[in-house]
């Protein structure tokens, strides 16, 4: 334990002493010269250099919380729960909690440049400190990494999830003179442009924006439920060949980036597109501009979230007991009976949890209403605007951000609240032997002809990525070509050698350096909260899960939004930097990582890890050899996830790209705004095949893990045999 | 950090383990609880345990569910921390420190092994964790394995084991750090009935040859009876006895006690008038002479053990009961079921104005008797004992 002290109060002197304390022009910057070198480079100083040399003398307290800890590192250790012990846990702390709150009030109340490496190596140095003083207190069973662990997570969640909400809320109450008006807020949030009834009530032509968000949820909400329920009905119930395709199709949302489905629409059901093309030769059909609005966003939501409400309806409908079904036709019922009430009602909480999952993600989508949304507003587009629009409104951005991250907490809310403990298709651990019913003719016959519906438009809609790419301009000029390809990823020689001539390779490198880079950050921290929320009891453990999940039921848009209001002044000055693009995506894509990791732990038996314990493991050498090697699923879940959410992201990130950190999903969304459609879904498939490849070498990469079985015991009959064997 | 386990450098022979703790130490309690209490919340479930364990017995936790028989050998493993009280290993307070500093170790329900390690690296690895070089901690696993009959299997993995073979391996791991105090958690409950007689066999003589303190957790009252030096009764969070073998099914402090050790009938009686340290029981119209246990004459309570039921057929229900020569009661058979080896019969008796259904198992199967045939009913003393109402 005093070994593990030292290495970290030496890494809080270093961080004092040594590393840049403020964002600075020049790495390293331990140099004599450097202050001349223009008004920033002595930023870049050590905290403790800056505070003696450069007229920043509140910089030295930060050296007395390590002189702290220095003191409770030489007060004798003792056992614990001694008296030495107790000095020594008040020493750190002591050191922690001054470190990390002398570090907060400096930076909110000085005006000095953005915090740097120093600081960050500083407030952690002083976490680990703390956590320290924590344990010896006899905090999570005395446990110094679980203590710290818990610290570190809730301290990222809180600087990277809640400062930026928090910071959103105050500048939608902020009026334009900077004053904070709470009664400006409330004209603000109650607008008309907002909740406005006129295409209802016949005085305006348009409602209001909130409206249109939730009519479109709603609708999509519902129709996309009816389409999961009959791939699951054909799935679990008849006899259908072709299952294992329709697991694969399950896949396709994850890799197609959002806006793909309504680029892909456009070219098809568009005022020029092959299918309005063909209907107006073959039936002279006029040619209109119908599906730009909320039937095109309708049909690419459906499209698109179809494959998550099947995978919600197929578990469901799995888990529903045959056997009830068999009792319900032994008491004469016909299978139509039977479906109505026995299975459905069952299946019911199955039903509402898949609408809510549709509900919230039709509402946080950004990519198809930016694409196909033609006059048709729904807030996450109206937040864009408000941004980067000529209006440049970020007040108002917030406000439409409020409202739409009350309806999407709403409806979360709603999910957990309502649904969380209303399940009546329990697996139990009996064997159930039973079959189940076959499906009324009429729901099988209603069943496949949706579901072919839909798999005729899903293969239209790829085929059209697939092939546009190569075509001189579906529909117009369908002329075999490599142009688009070249243009943006031609590889030139020139003078200079070979280069990257193409215009799509900056932002292609762009997006796989920060997803890369942000793919095990993900997975690590993700796991990490999973296995505090799983397998350690603390304090305040309800409210610290709560506000993990939260994080779920953020909107990327509101992300975006709420991280450039955020971080875009001191002290954390992140905007314009590739940092911000890998924090975003660290966080946005964090609950994947806890979703994968609470489901595999859940199903690992809690006494291994007490086994280990009893051992004389303690929980981080337990967490090391014993819960990670068999976590290997949910690490490449939480990786694969993470790394393709990152290439597929457009809401969040659309807001922090730069000219010169801009990402694929940014640059498409550009070209398809400016018409070239080709070139755009020449890049997305281009997108989608890196995908694939990735999906599989990091599943060859980790590995399967060494068995699928878990401890129980086996029968002694086939053990025997293999003993003989 | 102080290392509190000391590992003799891998040795492993039938003889005596070498001695684990000094000698000084040997003499205290190698566990003791002082007014340990467990609390969920607003739940207490285990109120002011006082117990403790002598070193190289085995001492058995027994109860039914959730009577914190578990959470007791939890805390004392450190997996649960006591909400106050204190808990003493080898006389040293262990109240605060965590499972990992704890000198005992414990072999699980589910057996916790773990399942992408082979077995040599399950059972070496509380060695190698603890700080041991790899081959020391290999060469050592291996001697355990052998000690448990396992030798040529190191290289399996846990699922490629039976369920015997599992535990086997989940009781090497545990004594190959040769702690203070092994804890076994229901460790038979995931065996067949044949197996389990063949393990608690096993885990009997393993405690007995190398002289290990075992606390041993079961709900199995015969499985209690057949491996513990001591038996500690626990019901509702409170220990309900503490004894023998011999003293919980002869001597039974309670009601309880009788019918939870061993199947009994209770059977309302009157204490009548005593002679030395046996007294007059009076039990319908048949009078028994039993030890009086100190109670006080008036009403008791008997518990008569099901083989101690004599029945005599022929006794007619109509015929005056004080007639009947050897003070049996006036019974009918009200359910009759052969079992190969004997008979069960569920015998209805008139006591204390109101109809008692007595259970009786008799060795005769040649003869049985018929539903609805009179009986006359007789306790044989020994398998009948006064307990307080």
């Amino acid at each position: 334990m005093k070994r593990h002290l030292g290495f970290w109060l030496a890494a809080g002197w270093a961080a004092v002493l040594v590393l840049p304390w403020h964002i600075g022009g020049f790495w390293p910057v331990f140099w004599p010269g450097a202050q001349q070198n223009g008004p920033s480079a002595g930023d870049g100083m050590p905290a403790l250099i800056q505070g003696l040399l450069l007229g920043r003398p509140w910089l030295l307290a930060s050296v007395l919380p390590l002189l702290a800890a220095l003191a409770g590192l030489r007060a004798k250790g003792g056992a614990k729960g001694g008296a030495d012990g107790r000095a020594r846990s008040a020493w750190l702390t002591a050191a922690g909690a001054g470190g990390l709150g002398w570090l907060l009030v400096e930076s909110l109340a000085v005006t000095q440049p953005g915090l740097g490496l120093g600081a960050a190596a500083y407030a952690l140095a002083c976490l680990v400190l703390g956590a320290h003083g924590l344990a010896l207190r006899g905090w999570c069973k005395g446990d110094v990494f679980i203590v710290a662990s818990i610290g570190l997570v809730l301290g990222s969640i809180l600087v990277f999830v809640g400062f930026p909400v928090v910071t959103i809320l105050l500048s939608a109450v902020q009026g334009d003179d900077g004053r904070l008006t709470v009664a400006g807020l409330f004209d603000k949030l109650t607008d008309s442009g907002i909740w406005g009834l006129g295409c209802v009530l016949g005085t305006g032509s348009t409602c209001g924006v909130a409206w249109n968000t939730l009519a479109l949820a709603g609708v999509v909400g519902v129709l996309t439920t009816g389409t999961g329920l009959a791939f699951a009905l054909i799935a679990v119930r008849t006899g259908f060949r072709f299952k294992a395709a329709l697991r694969l199709a399950s896949i396709l949302p994850v890799i197609t980036p959002p806006f793909v489905i309504g680029l892909a629409i456009i070219l098809l059901f568009g005022r020029a597109g092959v299918v309005t093309d063909l209907l107006s030769t073959l039936f002279d059909i006029p040619r209109s501009r119908w599906i730009y609005g909320m039937p095109g966003v309708v049909m690419a939501q459906i499209l698109a979230f179809t494959p998550i409400s099947f995978l919600v309806l197929v578990g469901v409908l799995q888990g529903v007991s045959p056997t009830l079904e068999e009792a319900s036709q032994t008491l004469r019922a016909t299978p139509w009976i039977t479906f109505r009430t026995v299975t459905l009602p069952l299946i019911r909480p199955g039903l509402a949890n898949a609408f809510l999952i549709s509900f919230i993600e039709s509402l946080a989508d950004f990519g198809n209403p930016l694409v196909l949304g033609g006059n048709f507003d729904v807030l996450s587009t109206k937040i864009f605007y408000a941004v980067v629009g000529a209006a440049h409104d970020q007040g108002r951005a917030a406000v439409l951000a409020i409202i739409l991250l009350s309806f999407t907490l709403s409806a979360f809310l709603a999910q957990r609240r309502w649904l969380g403990r209303r399940s009546y298709t329990t697996v139990a651990g009996k064997g159930d032997a039973g079959l189940p019913s076959p499906l009324p003719s009429g729901v099988r016959i209603a069943a496949s002809a949706v579901a072919a519906l839909w798999t005729g438009l899903t293969v239209l809609v790829y085929g059209t990525i697939l092939v546009g790419g190569f075509l001189k301009s579906l529909g117009r000029d369908n002329t075999l070509t490599l142009i688009h390809y070249q243009t943006a990823f031609g590889i030139e020689t020139g003078p200079n050698g070979w280069w990257f001539s193409g215009s799509a390779w900056d932002s292609l490198f762009t997006t796989l350096g920060v997803s890369l880079v942000a793919m095990p950050l993900t997975a690590a921290l993700g796991l990490l909260t999973a296995y505090l929320l799983v397998r350690q009891s603390f304090v305040g453990r309800g409210a610290f899960e709560f506000l993990t999940m939260l994080s779920f039921a953020i909107p990327g848009t509101v992300i975006g939004v709420s991280y450039i209001l955020a971080f875009n002044t001191p002290p954390l000055e992140l905007t314009g930097t590739g940092l911000i693009l890998i924090i975003a995506f660290v966080f946005r894509n964090m609950p994947v990582g806890i979703r994968a990791g609470i489901a595999t732990l859940s199903q690992i038996d809690k006494s291994l890890d007490e086994a280990s314990l009893t051992l004389g493991a303690r929980s981080f050498t337990t967490l090391r050899r014993v819960i990670l090697p068999l976590l290997r699923p949910a690490i490449v879940t939480a990786m694969v996830y993470s790394f393709v959410r990152a290439i597929t992201s457009v809401s969040a990130v659309i807001f922090l790209v730069t000219a010169k950190y801009n990402l694929a999903t940014a640059y498409i969304v550009g070209r398809a705004e400016v018409g070239e459609y080709g070139l755009a879904i020449a890049y997305s498939s281009a997108l989608i095949a890196i995908m694939v490849v990735a999906l599989l070498a990091i599943q060859l990469l980790v590995g399967e893990r060494r068995l699928g079985r878990r401890t129980a015991a086996l029968p002694v009959s086939t053990s025997a045999s293999k003993v003989n064997a | 950090m102080t290392h509190i386990r000391t590992l003799s450098s891998g040795t492993t022979t039938l003889e005596p383990a070498p001695a684990v703790a000094p000698a000084a130490a040997r003499a205290r309690p190698a566990v003791e609880f002082r007014s340990v209490v467990k609390r969920y919340g607003a739940f207490t479930a285990v109120h002011e345990l006082d117990f403790s364990i002598e070193a190289g017995t085995l001492v058995t936790l027994l109860g039914p569910s959730g009577c914190g028989k578990t959470t007791t050998l939890r805390m004392i493993a450190g997996l649960e921390q006591a909400s106050s009280g204190t808990i003493l290993i080898g006389g040293e307070n262990v109240t605060a420190r965590s499972a990992a500093e704890r000198d005992v170790s414990m072999v699980f329900q589910s057996y916790a092994l773990f399942p992408h390690m082979t077995i040599l690296d399950n059972v070496a690895y509380g060695l190698t964790v603890g700080g041991m070089a790899k081959r020391a901690a290999l060469e050592a696993a291996r001697d355990k394995l052998a000690l448990v009959g396992l030798a040529g299997l190191e290289g399996r993995l846990p699922s490629e084991l039976s369920g015997g073979q599992q535990q086997r391996v989940a009781v090497a791991r545990a004594i190959v750090l040769e702690p203070r105090v092994l804890l076994f958690d229901e460790p038979l409950s995931n065996l067949d009935a044949k197996m389990r007689r063949q393990v608690r066999e096993d885990i009997r003589q393993l405690q007995q040859t190398l002289k290990l303190t075992v606390v041993y957790v079961t709900h199995d009252q015969e499985e209690a009876l057949a491996v513990s030096d001591r038996i500690i009764v626990m019901a509702g969070g409170k220990i309900a006895q503490d004894g023998t073998p011999r003293d919980l099914y002869q001597r039974p402090a309670s009601r309880f006690i009788a019918d939870f050790i061993g199947d009994a009938n209770i059977v309302p009686a009157l204490l009548e008038g005593r002679d030395g340290a046996l007294g007059r029981v009076r039990v319908g119209m048949a009078t028994l002479t039993l030890p009086h246990r100190d109670l006080a004459d008036g009403p008791v309570e008997l518990a008569v053990r099901p083989n101690a039921i004599r029945l005599t057929p022929g006794h007619d229900a109509g015929q005056d009961a004080n007639a009947d020569a050897a003070g049996g009661l006036p019974g009918r058979v009200h359910f009759a079921a052969y079992l190969g080896d004997h008979m069960e019969y569920e015998v209805a008796v008139a006591l204390g104005g109101r109809e008692v259904m007595l259970f009786a198992r008799t060795p005769d199967v040649d003869a049985p008797l018929s539903v609805g045939d009179a009986v006359s009913v007789g306790f044989v003393p020994r398998g009948v004992t006064i307990v307080p109402p």
